[in-house]
């Protein structure tokens, strides 16, 4: 009981902060000062997503069928060394990644979604890979010994087994996308990017901030749909969310 | 049937070839249960993966209803062989029902057929089908998973079946349940089995042959009762365990050694006739009163029918115990050693006395066995009374 009614009045202190700050807010203007941005925020905004959408959608669909391939047995030999070089690449910041590419591909769009393409990719081929790898011997026998397809056991077996650790590496892959588009203001991809970095260069929070909290509420959206769509797919037997 | 030629096995690995199976011949007679026996390591479980194939023979082959398998496609094959592993492996991505129909599916059973078989493989294995099928390996107890394993092996009904210690993480009394269940089962289905055990009691049980192996040979094939009668040498003498001659009790039914040749007496005789009758059969210290339906009513005991006059029906003893035809030597053992008696009246179905049982019966029959393999006189298994 002492703690329902400690949750209770902080929640009742919680209320009454948001008000007194939006009052103040208000009062002062600042509420102002962010709308004055909102036309550059939705237009950013969706260029933000766009960015997202592209880098984040071509390396899922790169990633998994590389984690497939690199998880069948007559790519055991390979596989494991080039799971290796993929875990240095990982450990690359994405900014030196951006550099990179745009030291290649040069200014614009398409290095900075190449770039986003490269540091998406990893986490995921990394998860695909360790999700089917960890698929238990046991089940691998069962399923051929009942005389399934080589087809027939991904499909049926591997994958819906494998599933719930992949899209936890989507999830990782994506929320860490997501932060990292407005990075690719820096090569002139345009996203959030630009009213943070230019809030930082002139000083302007207001500025700054009408870039960042959209991109971190993006983070956090992205996060829990991804989270919302595994639960919905991933097969109840082997899903710890729905267990 | 199956007949494995001269199957061979060997794992090259960093230490050296392991010759895990040598040059295994045999053949299991179609409807049969086939229990490969043996200590860990002799090659039980690489035999029986040479058969669907998990293990590539490095010679040798097999043949199945007469026909050599090498040239088949492994996965037709395979999905004419139901296949129990011995880590259970039930999908945890599917439900139950997923689980069973696996093998109808991939054979492209119609959608009302397959659910209709489901629910027949429950009933099969005495789960209740609406409790189960919708819910997942995970939400089953080690045991209920454990007999999803063998109906999903069963489903698709294939004439031929492989298991590796299906029955192996089970409790011993659940275990027993699921042999009969499995036995009965098998009386019915009449597949040809094969079987992986390292329990005799289990092999003695279920097999109606068993193979002994020892590092990855065959070394003696033949049918429970002469494998306990009989072990061909040290190596099989010690591994079926100093009590090998009472477990053959188990294998041994009361039909076989039951004696016909049992005087009785009826309620209206008299104690004098009673006394009579002891004496001309040579009974130790008693006989059977039975009515007139041929059921057993008492005993006359010799004492009584020696000092008291009258008749039987006013002095006799209630019996001890009766056993059935289709009783093992175990049970009517266990009866004997609880009512301190030497021997027991047998019942038919009816209820109807058809012969006596005697302990001197029994010890005859199961040492004429050993006494025979010894170069002794082979006695005939005849039974005399008491
Ligand atoms: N893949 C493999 N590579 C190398 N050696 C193996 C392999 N599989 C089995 N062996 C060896 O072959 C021999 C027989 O193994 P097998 O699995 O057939 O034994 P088993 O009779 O089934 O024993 P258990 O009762 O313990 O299951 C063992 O010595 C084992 O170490
Ligand atoms: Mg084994």
């Amino acid at each position: 009981m002492p703690i329902q009614t400690m949750k209770g009045a902080l929640r009742a202190l919680l209320l009454i902060a948001i008000f007194f700050s939006g009052a103040w807010s208000q009062a002062s203007g600042l509420i102002d000062d962010f709308l004055f941005y909102l036309p550059d925020v939705q237009f950013l905004m969706g260029q933000h997503l766009w960015l997202t959408a592209v880098s984040g959608g071509l390396a899922i669909a790169t990633a998994i069928p590389l984690g497939i391939v690199l998880s069948r047995p007559s790519m055991a030999r390979w596989a494991e060394s080039l799971m290796q070089v993929l875990n240095v690449g990982t450990t690359i910041p994405t900014l030196a990644v951006l550099a990179l590419s745009m030291s290649f591909l040069g200014i614009g769009t398409v290095p900075a979604v190449f770039g986003l393409f490269v540091a998406t990719l990893l986490p995921i081929t990394r998860n695909t890979y360790a999700g089917l790898k960890g698929v238990s011997p046991a089940l691998m026998e069962a399923a051929a010994g009942i005389g399934m397809s080589p087809i027939q056991r991904l499909f049926k077996v591997e994958l819906p087994n494998a599933l719930y650790v992949i899209f936890a590496g989507i999830r990782t892959a994506l929320t860490i996308n997501v932060g990292t588009v407005p990075l690719a203001f820096l090569i002139g991809a345009g996203g959030l990017g630009e009213l943070i970095f230019t809030g930082i260069a002139l000083y302007d929070t207001v500025m700054m901030l009408s870039g960042a909290i959209p991109t971190a509420l993006l983070a956090i959206i992205v996060d829990a749909l991804i989270a919302t769509i595994a639960f919905l797919v991933v097969p109840r037997g082997v899903n710890p969310s729905r267990a | 049937m199956i007949q494995l030629d001269s199957l061979t096995k060997v794992f090259d690995t960093p230490k050296g070839a392991v010759v895990a199976a040598d040059h295994i011949s045999m053949e299991v007679s179609a409807g049969e249960i086939c229990i490969l026996l043996g200590p860990s390591g002799c090659g039980k479980t690489t035999t029986l993966k040479m058969i669907n194939r998990i293990i590539r023979p490095t010679s040798g082959k097999v043949y199945i209803d007469g026909e050599d398998t090498t040239g088949m496609n492994t996965q037709e094959l395979r999905r004419n062989i139901g296949y129990v592993i011995q880590q259970i492996g039930l999908f945890p991505n599917m439900t139950i029902e997923e689980n069973i129909t696996v093998v109808p599916k991939l054979l492209g059973w119609d959608r009302a057929h397959y659910k209709e078989r489901a629910r027949e493989m429950m009933a099969m294995i005495a789960l209740e089908p609406d409790a189960f099928l919708k819910r997942y390996p995970s939400e089953l107890s080690g045991g209920q998973q454990q007999r999803i394993g063998v109906a999903r092996a069963l489903a698709a009904d294939p004439p031929v079946m492989l298991m590796d210690e299906p029955f192996g993480a089970i409790d011993p009394i659940n275990r027993a349940v699921i042999q009969d269940e499995f036995l009965k089962m098998q009386q019915e289905l009449n597949k040809t089995i094969m079987f992986v055990s390292h329990d005799i009691d289990e092999a003695i049980k279920m097999g109606d042959r068993i193979a002994v192996f020892r590092e990855g040979k065959l070394v003696q094939y033949s049918t429970p009762d002469d494998l306990l009668a009989a072990p061909k040498n040290a190596f099989v003498e010690s591994f079926l365990g100093e009590d090998r001659a009472l477990k053959r009790l188990n294998l041994v039914k009361v039909r076989e050694i039951v004696s016909d040749d049992i005087g009785t007496v009826t309620p209206g005789d008299t104690l004098e006739k009673a006394l009579a009758k002891i004496d001309d059969f040579g009974y130790q210290n008693s006989i059977l009163m039975i009515n007139d339906q041929r059921q057993p009513a008492g005993i006359i005991t010799r004492s009584v029918a020696r000092t008291t006059k009258g008749y039987c029906r006013d002095h006799f003893q209630n019996i001890p115990a009766t056993v059935n035809l289709e009783d093992d030597l175990r049970k009517v053992a266990s009866l004997m050693f609880a009512h301190d008696t030497t021997w027991l009246p047998c019942v038919d179905d009816e209820g109807r006395v058809c012969g006596q049982i005697t302990q001197r019966a029994m010890t005859r029959h199961l040492g004429s066995r050993f006494r025979a393999r010894e170069g002794d006189i082979r006695e005939a298994n005849a039974t005399t009374g008491e």
